[in-house]
């Protein structure tokens, strides 16, 4: 078996290709770096990762008398690779036969200490107002591999700051380090290639061409990719420090790809979203609308509380009168004609809040019938990244899917197994009015899509019950409106459009006055207990085999502990 | 010594010595056409191999050698790249070949490309370079007048295009792979190697990167045989297995404060000493030379006045200037053959300035030690010299210098090398002046004197 040696530490590579940051990982130990991404091309260019190298021959070590850049440097078996760490390796493993004048460990630790003093040169220091202070790279770096002191004495460089950069981005030019992730995003990546270097040597600058500013999909991607705090989100900045924030794993509810997110929440406000690696899934990136199409959910015109029809208007009611006379309306509706009440599942449902509902009503009357709410789709799948003209270039390494929403397939599925077939939203509009009960469960994070599934006008159906988030036409006709939590509020579990299903858990709460989905199928179907998704997980995975690996997922109480960012 | 005829600048003076006719009269392109005829392309790699030719570009790789490593039965295109851009400071060299003799730079070219394979050479010129742009352009058009170039060339299968790439003023395009991306319309950002251009360089396909008098040298090889061009020159050291011998004729740039600033062409291994005396016409107001640079800034600076170690009277400038020579008293190389010399009048505190802003200015800022080390070195040499040194300075400036650069393995390309190396060999030679320039605290006369762009 290949075997190379991480500060003496061996590490069985097997036919994989790695090179020595990734070896040094498997090996436990950490190679600092800026430049590379495993998402982007490899550069070489921070020299962070510098490390020592050799090999181990007849039982004796050769090293080569320079440093090598961990990240471009692939491994082979026999090599040793010994990093500015090797001090702090497990005592316990057995040193390397290292030539008796060779200090292992010297070379690499003073280059990375060179290459901090040298990055830091002509950086401001200004961490005391930098939004990345607290997940900063080069402080983390600085702090463990650095020297305490500078030995500038002259004045630095203070290039312009470039706000206008982008209507979403800014650059604060000064702190960069020039690692080009931002460039290479935008040219491998997105293919739009609005970034690029300008001017040479130490008055080099990020910046875009005059009158192309970062405008593409994809643009946020700079920011996470950004190691300090040269580019930051507008929508982030000076908001929050970071420390302050909890980050549960979360997953985008903005389009039927689903990508695996951090959601950074503070005191259950969600203040910023950011790509979860997850190469099963989108890998390493997330579009612009998946990350700041989050202030739905904190926006003025949110339904917070339940409201009742009152005359033309309608007024705030409290959940204990309003669920006794809820309930009747809908047991009423069921007894008298049950094949007359429709249920409507929005795709923004979890798994477990269209079961749990779905099951309520049937268990009510098996003749209810349950509704795919309608499935709002926007444009065309949107694949990256582009070529000059904005054509798609294959292979795509990013789909912005047109379908928005994120569980539509795990709906349809609730829906196969609860009554045997998917009907569509369109199938029960021409009756609409004749109904004598709709009940429209989950909402849509945008009134609009609502709106336009209702295009033509519609007599209300006897009674008409509306979860959502803002007052859409439907719900202004509604007898009951009810407020819905959204995804980031919410264990669940969503189908992507391939059918990768993922778990997640909640990372804020809802607002004071919002009932759950799952809770309120509780209510309905006089169920007792605890309404928590693992209770509905279990009934799921019993009644779905495909679904039966949901019963043992782990739900992490409370919003979730701050994660390191993964995408370093 | 001094019956030595230059060859390679043998045509330099003649009338019209950049014209076809005239290169024909004087026996110009049989080399090529006799290859052609009887050669195989491996006959002439085997050839420009057993010569001992390394190239004249400044680090010295030996050229055959460089061919070889080309992939064997390569379905094709395999790329020659001429490297014009001819930007060490005090080096000039290449310009004279260009501007005077470019058939003989041509015909080199035209052998290479038969040896290696290649039916496409880019010559890379830089920019500043006009009139060697125009004189190149009229020869190879004239080459594809005479159906010396373009398809089947003498009625064979050979086909040679050749194109003049301009390039856009920077220093780091004189760096293989900073040409290769260059001349495929990018930044010039030096490449991580491996690959080498040999394997993968322009347009992703194997390429050969090759100096202009590297090609005028092949011309005459295979004009004149390996005798003649081994009959020149210093054959390998015995005592370093590593050095590979300094065959051949060589250009020689002197520059600085010397009488007689000019381009002469001797065998390798002539003396630092003999080239500024004899040939310079000795150092200009009578004065002494107090450092010189013997192959280019980039190389560092040796002592006029250092004795040399086991040799009786002679000083390191009794250096023989071959490949091995400068490496004894602590430069880098040879570099590029540019002589450069400082008289004894000049602070070393402004020379070295000048020397930092040229590499902060030239840096590609790819890489971090060298982005911000050039940077740092240069904003202390400019403090230093409006009399603000401290003595710590010293100290800070050796290790930058020490700790950038491909043979510590800090950067990805060996600019750094070259703007550590002359900070390094002068603080070391000349610490005593530096110390007493920091001691005194009086700004330098020229402290107020602003570089200007060329154009």
């Amino acid at each position: 078996m290949p075997t190379v040696y991480v500060n003496d530490k061996p590490v069985e590579i097997g036919t994989r290709k790695l090179n020595c940051v990734q070896v040094a990982e498997l090996a436990g130990t950490l190679v600092p770096h800026y430049c590379y991404h495993p998402g982007l091309s490899v550069v070489a260019s921070c020299r962070m990762c510098l490390v020592e190298m050799g090999t181990l021959k007849d039982g004796k070590v050769t090293m080569i008398p320079k440093v090598f850049p961990g990240c471009q440097t692939p491994v082979k078996d026999g090599d040793v690779i010994v990093t500015g760490d090797y001090e702090k390796r497990d005592p316990l493993t057995p040193k390397l036969a290292y030539d008796a004048a060779y200090k292992p460990g010297d070379r690499a630790k003073k280059s990375q200490a060179d290459t901090l003093e040298g990055l830091l040169l002509n950086h401001p220091l200004d961490c005391p107002v930098c939004d990345k202070a607290g997940e900063c790279k080069l402080q983390d770096y600085s702090y463990q591999f650095g020297r305490s002191q500078s030995r500038l004495v002259d004045e630095k460089n203070t290039p312009p700051n470039k706000p206008e950069l982008s209507s979403k981005i800014t650059l604060f030019t000064d702190r960069c380090i020039l690692c080009t992730r931002c460039v290479r995003f935008t040219r491998e990546i997105s293919g739009t290639a609005e970034l690029q270097v300008v001017g040479r040597g130490h008055h080099e600058e990020i910046d875009v061409f005059p009158g192309r500013p970062l405008e593409n999909k994809l643009s946020g991607n700079v920011v996470d990719l950004c190691p300090v705090g040269a580019l930051g989100s507008k929508d982030f900045l000076y908001t929050q420090r970071v420390w302050y924030l909890k980050t549960a794993d979360n997953v985008c509810p903005g389009c039927s790809t689903g990508c695996s997110i951090h959601t950074d929440v503070n005191k259950d406000v969600v203040q910023r979203i950011r790509a979860r690696e997850n190469l099963d899934n989108q890998g390493y990136w997330i579009c612009d609308e998946g990350r700041w199409g989050y202030h739905y959910v904190r926006s003025p015109e949110r339904i917070v509380r339940p409201l009742v029809k009152d005359g033309a208007g309608r007024k705030p009611v409290a959940w204990t009168e309003l669920l006794p006379k809820l309930k009747y309306a809908v047991d009423e509706a069921v007894l008298m004609s049950p094949k007359r009440v429709v249920v409507v599942l929005s795709p923004f449902l979890t798994i477990e809040e269209a079961f749990a509902t779905g099951s309520a009503f049937k268990k009510m009357s098996p003749f209810v019938r349950l509704v795919l709410g309608p499935v709002p789709v926007v444009g065309e799948d949107d694949s990256y990244p582009k070529d000059v003209k904005g054509n798609p270039v294959s292979p795509a390494k990013f789909i912005i899917r047109a379908e928005k929403c994120p569980n539509r397939k795990g709906v349809e599925a609730v829906l196969a197994k609860l009554q045997g077939e998917v009907i569509p939203f369109s199938a029960v509009l021409p009756e609409f009015g004749s109904l004598a009960a709709v009940w429209f469960a989950g909402g849509y994070p945008n009134a609009e899509w609502v709106n336009e599934a209702l295009k033509a006008p519609h007599s209300p159906p006897a009674l008409l019950v509306v979860q959502d988030f803002f007052l859409t036409k439907l719900a202004e006709a509604a007898t009951y409106i009810l407020p819905a939590t959204a995804a980031f509020e919410k264990d669940g579990t969503f189908v992507n459009h391939a059918g990768y299903v993922q778990p997640f858990p909640r990372a804020a709460k809802a607002p004071a006055e919002a009932r759950g989905e799952l809770q309120l199928a509780f209510d309905l179907g006089n169920r007792k207990g605890l309404a928590t998704v693992s209770t509905i997980r279990k009934d799921v995975a019993k009644a779905m085999p495909e679904y039966a690996a949901l019963a043992d997922v782990k739900v992490p109480v409370g919003a979730g502990k701050r994660m390191e960012l993964q995408t370093v | 010594m001094a019956s030595f005829e230059p060859t390679l600048l043998a045509r330099v003076d003649k009338p019209n010595s950049h014209r076809l006719e005239g290169y024909r009269a004087d026996g110009g392109y049989a080399a090529f056409e006799r290859a052609l005829k009887d050669k195989q392309p491996v006959d002439v790699v085997t050839q420009v191999k057993d010569s001992g030719l390394r190239g004249r570009g400044g680090a010295g790789f030996p050229t055959g050698l460089k061919w070889t490593f080309l992939p064997k039965d390569h379905p094709g295109p395999i790329y020659l790249c001429i490297n014009a851009d001819e930007s060490e400071p005090c080096t000039y060299n290449n310009r004279i070949l260009m501007e005077k003799d470019p058939h003989q730079v041509l015909e080199g070219i035209m052998l290479s490309c038969y040896a290696i394979k290649s039916p496409v050479a880019y010559f890379y010129i830089r920019y500043e370079y006009g009139t060697a742009y125009r004189t190149l352009q009229a020869a190879i058009d004239e080459l594809y007048d005479a159906k010396l170039l373009g398809k089947n060339i003498n009625g064979t299968n050979f086909s040679l295009d050749i194109y003049l790439h301009r390039g856009a003023g920077a220093y780091i395009c004189g760096e293989e792979t900073g040409l290769i991306e260059s001349l495929e319309g990018k930044r010039a950002w030096p490449r991580i190697k491996p690959p080498f251009p040999a394997i993968e360089g322009a347009f992703r396909k194997p390429t050969i990167v090759n100096n202009v008098e590297t090609m005028a040298c092949v011309t005459q090889i295979l004009r004149r045989g390996n005798d003649w061009f081994k009959s020149l020159g210093v054959p390998p050291d015995p005592k370093n297995p590593r050095d590979a011998g300094s065959y051949g004729p060589k250009l020689y740039t002197i520059a600085g404060h010397v009488n007689e600033p000019k381009c002469v062409e001797l065998p390798m291994g002539v003396t630092c000493r003999d080239l500024v005396e004899k040939h310079g016409g000795g150092v200009w107001k009578g004065r002494k030379a107090k450092t010189v640079n013997p192959g280019g800034l980039s190389m560092g600076f040796l002592d006029c006045n250092s004795p040399l170690k086991g040799e009786d009277g002679k000083t390191e400038y009794d250096i023989p200037l071959d490949f091995n020579g400068p490496g004894k008293v602590g430069c880098l190389g040879l570099g590029t053959a540019a002589v450069t010399v400082v008289d004894d009048q000049t602070s070393m505190v402004d020379v070295l300035h000048n020397v930092c802003q040229f590499f902060s200015h030239e840096s590609c800022g790819q890489c971090t030690p060298c982005r911000e080390g050039t940077g740092w070195m240069l904003k202390i040499l400019e403090r230093m010299r409006r009399g603000k040194g401290r003595k710590d300075d010293l100290d800070v400036l050796v290790d930058v210098a020490d700790r950038i650069g491909i043979i510590p393995g800090t950067t990805i390309c060996g600019l750094s090398d070259g703007a550590g190396w002359p900070v390094k060999t002068a603080i070391r030679k000349f610490r005593a002046e530096f110390e007493a320039a920091i001691e005194a605290k009086t700004a330098s006369k020229y402290a107020k004197l602003q570089m200007v762009g060329a154009h």
